[in-house]
């Protein structure tokens, strides 16, 4: 079926369809109209909706929806994001599955509300305190923006962990049409809960590699099983044990780590034979495709490398794709992501780098890439 | 079932200095909880973070040490997820009223099922005793060593203000009264609220001239009155008292899990 609907929009239906069952949000512009479809779509589902107090709380009550059972997200905007936080935090300790969709606007503080920015792309990463992994995902196309909005859903539930959903005020805003899959025509996938009347308690380590998500009980399962903020044991509780807390922390880590390559996802367009490679996300990405098939036609030698998953970073497909050449990297913002490009590929790179709640344009990159090659 | 299945043994002994007032009410729970012979895997024991929120670590039931000051936000995610379960939450002063008051009359002013008790130690007792907003005037703490001049909350009066539907006060110095009190908050289809007055003689009785558990216990006695003693007293006489029992029942406003199933309904997803 095709629809013509906006990026928020979008979401909220490959939400539905992806399973979720409970939404907490605070209104924030430009995310807003995510809830509002949200408030409509899920009673319709026999879901839940509820517009909390604010973004802490929102945040606290799909972690704990989740545990309960349900699959669940949250949506929010610069300042928003910020109050996430502390509570994606949390959903990294106590390892709980949530999709959280960043609508990122021009900051810092209430900045620009109104128009795009990629300015949070670090936050994503590194928002909350302490030694954390976690996957972030930067959709650039109508369809797609639909079909990782499922995959957020899978791969937070695979790995329990926190998802981020990276939109921009552009894609959130722009009408589009999407073609959206029949019910069925996409895959769907659920946490995995240990069997019922299991007589233990570690379910931290119980059936659990070094790079395995935890298999955990939810709520009500009969398991009596304990959800701890403080660093804990293999069985949930406190402790402060250097041993113990060594293992959680590895544990946590290399669920993502380790599984990269199942993680990552990217659009590598005419890269084998360029002399000059665009390295764009999100909706800079859609000008950056343009620029690249525009430089073609003119006869110039330049690709895309177009990152889907930027957390965790695809370094080692980036240096493979990539190598030697040219890159010139474009984002609104002051050149954030450019230094992990740069750190993957080990040497620096050039870009086109705007904060001030402008679209970087097509021309701006092809005008660039004729300077490069 | 007896009250000491509702308690995980194998963590004990507990955290709690010896003569600490969250004992007595982590009792006076799990009591209600033998009373009402609630299954465990029917019951969600939630905490924020303090002494009184390390709570969850000892109650035998499906729980949850959140962060500090928003367990109630956690609940109302766990509640509105599986309305037919029951919820219960434990929160102290410092959790419940400053960095939580938001969360705290939100879930008052929904009338959300979800049963919450606050012990209020009248400081913040894990952190080593700093000031809260039930601390009383001219006490001593580590935040106001000339003194404190914070007016406080009065918590009874914010519950019903905020529109919780039953709203109840007690004190650790009076066991079983605390513990039918709890019993009956359990029973009300509502936003419930039971604030215990308890004692912290380690960083909040020290230093100020109570040294040890029966002074600081003897102290909250003689501050507290139940209200129908009260009731006969005359104005002056009651200075300064703290008065304790049932100070609000409402069982005819509707909760709001019941409104949301309604909204299901009518939305035609509830079928
Ligand atoms: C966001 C945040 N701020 C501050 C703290 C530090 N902290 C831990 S417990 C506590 C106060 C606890 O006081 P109260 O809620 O009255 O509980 P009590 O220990 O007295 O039972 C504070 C400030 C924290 N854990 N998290
Ligand atoms: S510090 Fe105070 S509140 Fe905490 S356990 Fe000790 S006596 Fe109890
Ligand atoms: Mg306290």
């Amino acid at each position: 079926m095709r629809k013509v609907m906006p990026g928020n929009e979008n979401v909220a239906r490959a939400a539905i369809a992806a399973g979720c069952r409970f939404f907490a949000g605070y209104p924030i512009t430009p995310s807003s109209e995510l809830a509002a479809t949200m408030s409509a779509l899920l009673p319709k589902a026999g879901g839940t909706f509820i517009q909390m107090e604010d973004e802490i709380a929102s945040m606290a009550a799909v972690i704990g929806a989740s545990i309960a059972g349900k699959k669940v997200m949250t949506a929010t905007s610069g300042p928003g994001f910020s109050l996430k936080q502390e509570h994606i935090g949390l959903a990294c300790m106590m390892e709980i599955p949530v999709v959280i969709v960043n609508v990122m606007r021009g900051g810092p503080s209430t900045g620009l509300p109104t128009h795009p920015s990629q300015g949070d792309v670090m936050q994503a990463r590194w928002g909350t305190h302490g030694d954390h992994s976690i996957i972030a995902l930067t959709p650039s196309l109508p369809n797609e923006i639909y079909t990782e909005t499922i995959r957020a859903f899978n791969l937070a539930e695979q790995y329990r962990s926190p998802v981020i959903l990276l939109l921009d005020e552009i894609l959130a805003h722009t009408y589009e049409v999407v073609d959206v899959p029949e019910s069925g025509g996409y895959e769907t996938a659920n946490r995995k809960l240990p069997p019922k009347g299991l007589d233990r308690l570690d379910f931290y380590t119980y059936n659990r590699n070094v790079g395995d998500p935890p298999i955990l009980p939810n709520f009500f399962m009969g398991y009596n099983f304990h959800f701890e903020s403080l660093t804990h044991d293999e069985m949930g509780f406190p402790t402060t044990d250097p041993k113990k807390v060594d293992l959680l922390v590895k544990l946590r880590e290399a669920k993502i780590e380790k599984n990269k390559e199942k993680i990552w996802e990217n659009d590598i367009r005419m890269v084998e034979n360029a002399d000059v490679v665009v390295f764009a996300y999100g909706s800079v990405a859609r000008s950056g495709i343009q620029a690249v098939e525009k430089a073609r036609k003119d006869g110039i030698k330049a690709g895309l490398f177009r990152p889907i998953t930027l957390w965790p970073f695809p370094d080692k497909p980036l240096r493979e794709a990539v190598g030697n050449k040219k890159v010139i990297v474009a984002e609104m913002n002051t050149g954030l992501i450019k230094r992990e490009v740069e750190r993957a590929l080990r040497r620096d790179v050039g870009g086109i780098f705007k904060a001030n709640g402008t679209p970087i344009t097509p021309e701006e990159i092809l005008g660039r890439i004729k300077e490069e090659k | 079932m007896s009250y000491l299945d509702y308690v995980r043994q194998f963590k004990l002994p507990h955290y709690w200095c010896p003569g600490c007032g969250t004992g007595v009410v982590l009792q006076a729970v799990v009591r209600a909880f033998e009373a009402l012979g609630w299954k465990q895997e029917d019951l969600a024991f939630i905490t924020g973070i303090g002494c009184s929120g390390r709570m969850s670590t000892y109650v035998n039931a499906n729980t949850m040490h959140t962060t500090h000051g928003r367990p109630l936000a956690f609940a109302t995610g766990v509640k509105l997820a599986r309305p037919e379960k029951h919820v219960v939450v434990v929160s102290g002063d410092g959790d419940a009223l400053a960095i939580g008051g938001n969360h705290f009359i939100h879930a008052a002013r929904r009338n959300i099922d979800i049963k919450l008790v606050i012990i209020n130690n009248l400081v913040y007792g894990m952190t080593g005793g700093q000031v809260s907003p039930t601390t009383p005037q001219k006490f001593r703490t580590q935040t106001t060593p000339y003194g404190n001049i914070d007016p406080n909350f009065d918590v009874v009066k914010l519950a019903i203000a905020a529109g919780a539907t039953f709203v109840g006060r007690e004190a650790v110095t009076r066991p079983r009264n605390l513990e039918k009190l709890i019993e009956k908050s359990f029973q009300h289809k509502g936003f419930s609220v039971v604030e215990v007055i308890s004692n912290c003689h380690i960083n909040l009785g020290r230093k100020n001239k109570m040294k040890d558990q029966i002074t600081m216990l003897r102290w909250i006695s003689t501050k507290t009155i139940p209200k129908n003693l009260a009731e006969k007293k005359k104005p002056e006489e009651l200075e300064g008292k703290i008065l304790l029992g049932i100070f609000h029942e409402d069982k005819n406003r509707k909760e709001y899990t019941e409104l949301y199933r309604e909204i299901q309904e009518r939305a035609g997803g509830n079928k």
